[in-house]
């Protein structure tokens, strides 16, 4: 159907349209009108220090990146096996879910100060931790919910089949709760990028993005600043793409 | 009550005596069931009908072991209901299919097996089986979702097959079809339960259905629920197929049974 081939068409056009028009708006504001502040260069200024600097960029990247990383894998195990328990034994769930509630209002990056005196200022450790404790709410609450979405009939037919809890946990409660735990690793991704990016404005080692960027920043290197940021966005996108590849690939088969 | 530890060969499928079960409610207990008696023999088809409330998928669900008896005694092949699940002497079919939807059609049959350790060339030759038996050979590597309902029904039915079992537990399976696909594999079941030798306990709330299948139709009423009446509808050798449905002998057990239901003659449309 013609409606539904310009639909999809557009679904590509119209962001790209969208961010033509927006990138147009800019040059003319600064280049061609020249209006704009001085913290904020050209895109094109950006786009060249992107490209002269991206061996220095793409270290920082590196470091921002794997911090965020370490930080959503630890936090996503740890949350997967409190889980676990949660959904298996009910007093652990009742002991568990204020201390979760507390931590999913603890402004967490606050907290970065203190995790990096206690652990050392040469030490990454207190960015993996705040990207673990921001992973970890988001994967514990929908690993939770998806351990229990097991419906009646699965478990009927699991125990007419004379199943041990161990081969129903693997057979059933687990693929049940898989699309749910990759929901959870998607919104976490995005956190643990943000909580580990953020922490590096609260002290710890002079390396990664959000170093880069207040250093750049306070010194008046505007451009540069800009492109560390870029750096960010994209460390963010690739973290949201591939956990989006895994979430789609977990629920590509609908319940029946 | 049993003496001997073994089973005879002889010993019905299922046996039910003074088997109750009562629901523990906030305003009071509540008899979901009370007082059934019924043997069914091995290989044979029995239908339960009766209106909702009845305790029909109840009683299904205490023979399956899928809950326990509040009263009375019930044996499976002369084992207790417990024994009987575990050592896979039944299989069920439920309303829904209950198939798992990120395993392919051949795994979903296979996973009894699965359970039971059964090693990979032998599960792959009973999903083979099984998947010819049901007219579903060329869809083994599908996935659920490409299945139509009936076609999913199908499926589950090989699933409750495949450890070969000598009892067939269903709980209304093509209730939530449509009337084709509902004729279809009634006709279907027929001749997998005549292929395979196994008994047949069916809960319906469909007269027609009911009496198209079975050797014998036991009625059961609500409030308490209890059995009422057993009829015995077999046609013997004859074939089950479409002929059946339009014969007069089909027509009077239909009313047999509905009188049954009902408690009282029914006017029949075919004698105005």
């Amino acid at each position: 159907m013609t409606t539904r081939v310009l639909a999809s068409w557009l679904r590509i056009a119209a962001p790209i349209g969208v961010g033509v028009l927006g990138v147009a708006a800019w040059v003319l504001y600064v280049d061609v009108l020249g209006a704009a502040p001085r913290m904020l260069p050209s895109p094109t200024t950006i786009g060249v220090e992107l490209v002269e600097r991206w061996g220095i960029i793409s270290n920082a990247m590196l470091i921002t990146a794997t911090n965020a990383l370490i930080g959503l894998v630890i936090g996503a195990l740890v949350a997967i096996v409190f889980a676990a328990l949660a959904a298996a034994v009910k007093p652990i769930d009742g002991m568990l879910a204020p201390i979760v509630a507390a931590i999913a209002v603890v402004p967490i990056v606050a907290l970065t100060p203190i995790l990096n005196t206690m652990f050392g200022a040469s030490s990454q450790f207190g960015r993996q931790a705040v990207a673990a404790l921001a992973a970890f709410v988001p994967v514990f609450v929908n690993v939770l919910r998806g351990l229990r979405q097991t419906t009646p009939v699965h478990r009927d037919l699991l125990r007419a089949s004379a199943a041990s809890a161990a081969q129903t946990f693997r057979v059933l409660t687990l693929p049940t709760a898989l699309p749910y735990l990759m929901t959870g690793l998607r919104i976490a991704s995005s956190l643990a990028v943000i909580a580990a990016l953020v922490a590096e404005y609260f002290g710890g080692p002079a390396d990664g993005i959000g170093t880069a960027i207040a250093t750049y920043a306070k010194s008046g290197r505007a451009a540069l600043a800009w492109a560390f940021v870029a750096g960010g966005i994209l460390i963010g996108l690739i973290f949201f793409l591939v956990t989006s590849l895994l979430e789609k690939l977990a629920t590509r088969r609908p319940p029946v | 009550m049993t003496t001997t530890e073994t089973p005879r060969p002889a010993a019905p499928a299922v046996r039910a005596s003074g088997v109750g079960r009562v629901f523990s409610t906030a305003s009071g207990d509540v008899i979901a069931l009370g007082g059934v008696e019924l043997e069914v023999a091995a290989g044979e088809f029995v239908s339960l009908i009766g209106p909702s409330g009845c305790g029909k998928s109840t009683l299904l669900r205490l023979i399956a072991d899928l809950d326990q008896a509040s009263t009375g005694e019930l044996e499976i092949f002369g084992k207790p209901a417990a024994r009987a699940r575990i050592d896979q002497d039944y299989g069920i079919v439920f309303q829904q299919a209950g198939l798992l939807p990120w395993r392919t059609v051949g795994d979903n049959i296979a996973l009894p097996l699965e359970l039971h350790k059964v090693d990979k060339a032998e599960r792959r030759a009973r999903v083979a089986e099984l998947a010819e038996l049901v007219g579903l050979t060329e869809f083994v590597e599908s996935y659920p979702d490409q299945l139509s309902g009936g076609m999913q029904q199908r499926v589950a039915i090989a699933r409750a097959l495949a450890a070969r079992p000598r009892l067939l537990l269903m709980d209304e399976p093509f209730g939530a079809l449509d009337e084709m696909t509902r004729e279809y594999l009634q006709s279907e079941l027929t001749r997998i339960a005549a292929e395979t030798g196994a008994a047949v306990v069916f809960v319906t709330h469909s007269i027609p259905e009911a009496v198209f299948l079975s050797d014998r139709v036991v009625v059961m009423s609500p409030r308490p629920g209890r059995i009422t009446d057993v009829l015995t509808t077999g046609f013997g050798d004859v074939a089950r197929n479409e002929a059946l449905r339009e014969s007069p002998a089909y027509f009077d057990r239909v009313t047999a049974v509905r009188e049954a239901l009902h408690g009282a003659p029914v006017e029949r449309a075919n004698e105005r």
